[in-house]
């Protein structure tokens, strides 16, 4: 079982009366709510928190991409890999990842994620979300309705750049390069794992297959929301006759760990809610430009009147539930799992195996929880939940998407930072 | 003048488009804004009693697919061009509205003589910063009737699924055609059409809802200081964006006397 620290990387101090001042975390999230003195604490510490979470053995640290978005301070996760790159020397760097359809020519992506993957000796995995409709069209303007076709295009070109042994010329629907030539080319051979975080399309999960790439569920909203999702991929996986190797998948939970379960619904509250509810405040305006959803999928919801109601704002990315927004709910609803660590621990367990995920990618860090408080629940993980979930799987299935980073001695040795 | 139109079916890009026909006179075609024409509508029939109005469907709009191959303005006036000659429409007047404005107005100044005469209803293309049109692609779930005409029901009422209609087709149909408008216009509106407006010699009327949320009248007064030919902006009272859903006589009438006057001073 590979366990794997993420980092939304959000904003703190979001003001109390957010949500009845401001419209939206996103988007149109007010510029002078953002204090860069401030900034310059967070992003230092948020760095200091993914070191921290590869120093206590996590197995991966992860960072992903959203702009003009008050919960997620990383419009480029390739800044913050390149410093862990350095500052890090075993826990695997997993991008997840860059929304390769707003780079073009995506030679730029190519480049960089194979700068990392150099620069740390081979640790990278290279994820490609097709990108929230926010991020996507309308913080960067991308056509929604051509969104896909570019994404995918731009896939192949980061591949190909990846792998051909000449230089090639590309001449794809959008992007048009005479001469691509990739330098630097990645360590890992014939490319860095790739990883497709996706929110539940059977399109998604059909190329997946045929790529050969993990799938990842991301969403905010926990286990209880996945069981339909992952249920859904493993048969569409049945019916392709692809094997059940659950590193094959990832998926992402919310993680609060305590001595004791009182411990932690104490602990994790403030932060839980912050999140829930000042975070995920989201304008419907920005959730379904016409064209980010496939047909298939508008008439499996249509089709579908209670999956329309369960994920009424969806989008096709991270599904927007705004129901729990008190921290009971959240933790009923398995939006966040809090526990002592056995309890985390037996949970984790029957998650992995009743979703078939190999890959766990979670959140210690979430809404405004303090550098201390993160330390804590990050360690208690390391220390008392991650051992007894170590050997899931790893005897029975090997994990073909992993990184395959240099032998030791081929590594550079980076120098603490001062 | 009651009763459908008669419908025909003709080939462009490899796609089928459905073509709508009615009445007799001089022909004039009609490229439906927002939504395309999921149903005649009693402004067509108004118009219909005085001429030939023949109303293809555009590129993913109801009664055409395509959209998804169409990347450039190019590729969509391309469609445009050639969905009007398909349908008898070379040479012949033609009305747009909203965003199907943009296209025919292109059309208009990039094939002389292909588009006798224009109306344009609060028809998309330009932009500007300082007084940006409304984003039609970021509203509220349920609010576009609002923003469609004056009354949302009229709008509603337009776009409600007949009960012989598949409901899920009925509901793709709808995403479909918000998504190929988008497909051009996303995310300002703005075509490059300005730079191309003095190419447009032919009479140009530009009607506009005083009710339009959606496109400010100094779009339309841009519009019309930029083209060539001679050009009239007329306000429709008690109209919204879609102003002949709100105003079918009214609208008719318009158009019916603008080309009735043009056709006297041609003679």
């Amino acid at each position: 079982m590979k366990m794997m620290w993420f980092h939304l990387m959000p904003y703190t101090e979001l003001p109390e009366d957010f949500k009845e001042k401001h419209p939206s975390v996103w988007i149109d999230i007010d510029p002078k709510l953002f204090d860069p003195r401030r900034g310059h604490l967070m992003y230092n510490d948020f760095i200091d928190e993914l070191e921290y979470a590869a120093e206590c053995g996590f197995d991966a640290v992860c960072v992903n991409e959203h702009h003009a978005n008050g919960y997620g301070l990383m419009p480029s996760p390739n800044l913050i890999a390149s410093t862990l790159a350095r500052s890090t020397k075993e826990a695997a760097l997993c991008i997840l990842g860059n929304s390769v359809a707003l780079y073009n020519p995506p030679t730029r992506v190519a480049e960089e994620m194979a700068m990392i993957d150099v620069i740390s000796g081979g640790r990278m995995i290279a994820g490609f979300p097709v990108g929230s409709p926010q991020d996507t069209c309308f913080a960067y303007g991308q056509n929604p309705s051509m969104l896909r076709q570019r994404y995918f295009e731009a896939i192949d070109f980061i591949r190909r750049a990846w792998t051909e042994e000449q230089v090639f010329a590309f001449d794809g629907r959008f992007t048009k390069q005479r001469y691509v030539n990739c330098w630097p080319r990645p360590v890992q051979q014939p490319h860095p794992p790739i990883w497709i975080p996706g929110g539940g399309s059977v399109e998604t999960w059909r190329y997946c297959a045929e790529m050969d790439y993990v799938y990842c569920f991301l969403s905010y909203f926990g286990y209880k929301i996945a069981r339909e999702q992952m249920h859904g991929y493993w048969a569409e996986m049945d019916r392709l006759g692809k094997d059940r190797n659950p590193f094959r998948a990832g998926f992402l939970q919310f993680i609060g760990v305590g001595e004791t379960k009182k411990e932690a619904m104490d602990l994790y509250r403030e932060p839980a809610e912050y999140f829930y509810d000042r975070c995920l405040h989201v304008d419907p305006r920005w959730v379904v430009p016409p064209g980010y959803m496939t047909e298939a999928t508008i008439r499996a919801r249509v089709e579908s009147q209670v999956q329309l109601a369960a994920r009424a704002s969806a989008g096709g990315g991270p599904s927007i539930n705004q129901n729990a927004k008190d921290f009971e709910g959240i933790v009923e609803n398995g939006y966040v799992l809090v526990g002592d660590p056995d309890e985390v621990a037996d949970k984790l367990r029957e998650i992995a195996i009743d979703l078939g995920v190999g890959h766990f990618m979670l959140l210690l860090q979430f809404g405004n929880m303090s550098k201390d408080l993160t330390r804590y629940n990050t360690r208690l993980f390391a220390e008392k939940v991650m051992p007894q979930l170590r050997d899931l799987f790893e005897d029975e299935w090997e994990d073909h998407w992993w990184v395959k980073p240099l032998a030791a001695g081929e590594r550079a040795g980076v120098e603490a930072a001062a | 003048m009651t009763g459908l139109p008669t419908a025909s079916l003709i080939t462009v890009n490899d796609t089928t488009v459905r073509v709508w026909r009615k009445g007799q006179g001089e022909r004039i075609g009609f490229l439906a804004g927002i939504g395309g024409l999921p149903r005649w509508t009693p402004f067509l029939d108004r118009l219909a009693e005085t001429h030939e109005v023949v109303a293809p469907s555009l590129p993913g709009f109801p009664g055409a697919a395509g959209h998804d191959t169409l990347d450039t303005i190019f590729d969509w006036l391309l469609a445009t061009r050639d969905i009007l000659v398909a349908s008898g429409l070379d040479g012949a007047d033609l009305m747009a509205v909203s965003v199907a404005g943009a296209l025919a107005a292109d059309v208009a100044g990039v094939w002389p003589g292909s588009v006798r005469r224009l109306v344009l209803v609060a028809p998309f293309g330009l932009f500007d910063t300082a007084e940006p049109a409304t984003d039609i692609w970021a509203l509220r779930p349920g609010h576009l009737p609002d923003f469609m005409t004056r009354d949302r029901e009229t709008y509603k009422a337009f776009i409600e699924q007949p009960d012989e209609a598949d409901p899920i087709e009925w509901k793709v149909e709808q995403m479909r055609a918000l998504e190929a408008s988008a497909r051009f216009l996303f995310p300002t509106g703005n075509t490059g059409l300005e730079r191309r407006l003095h190419r447009i010699g032919c009479p140009v009327l530009l009607l506009r809802g005083s009710l339009d949320k959606v496109m400010p009248r100094a779009y339309l007064e841009r519009f019309a200081a930029g083209v060539s030919g001679a050009a009239m902006l007329h306000d429709v009272a008690e109209a919204g964006h879609l102003a002949e859903l709100d105003q079918p006589g009214t609208v008719a009438l318009l158009v019916q006397n603008f080309l009735d006057r043009r056709t006297e001073n041609e003679q």
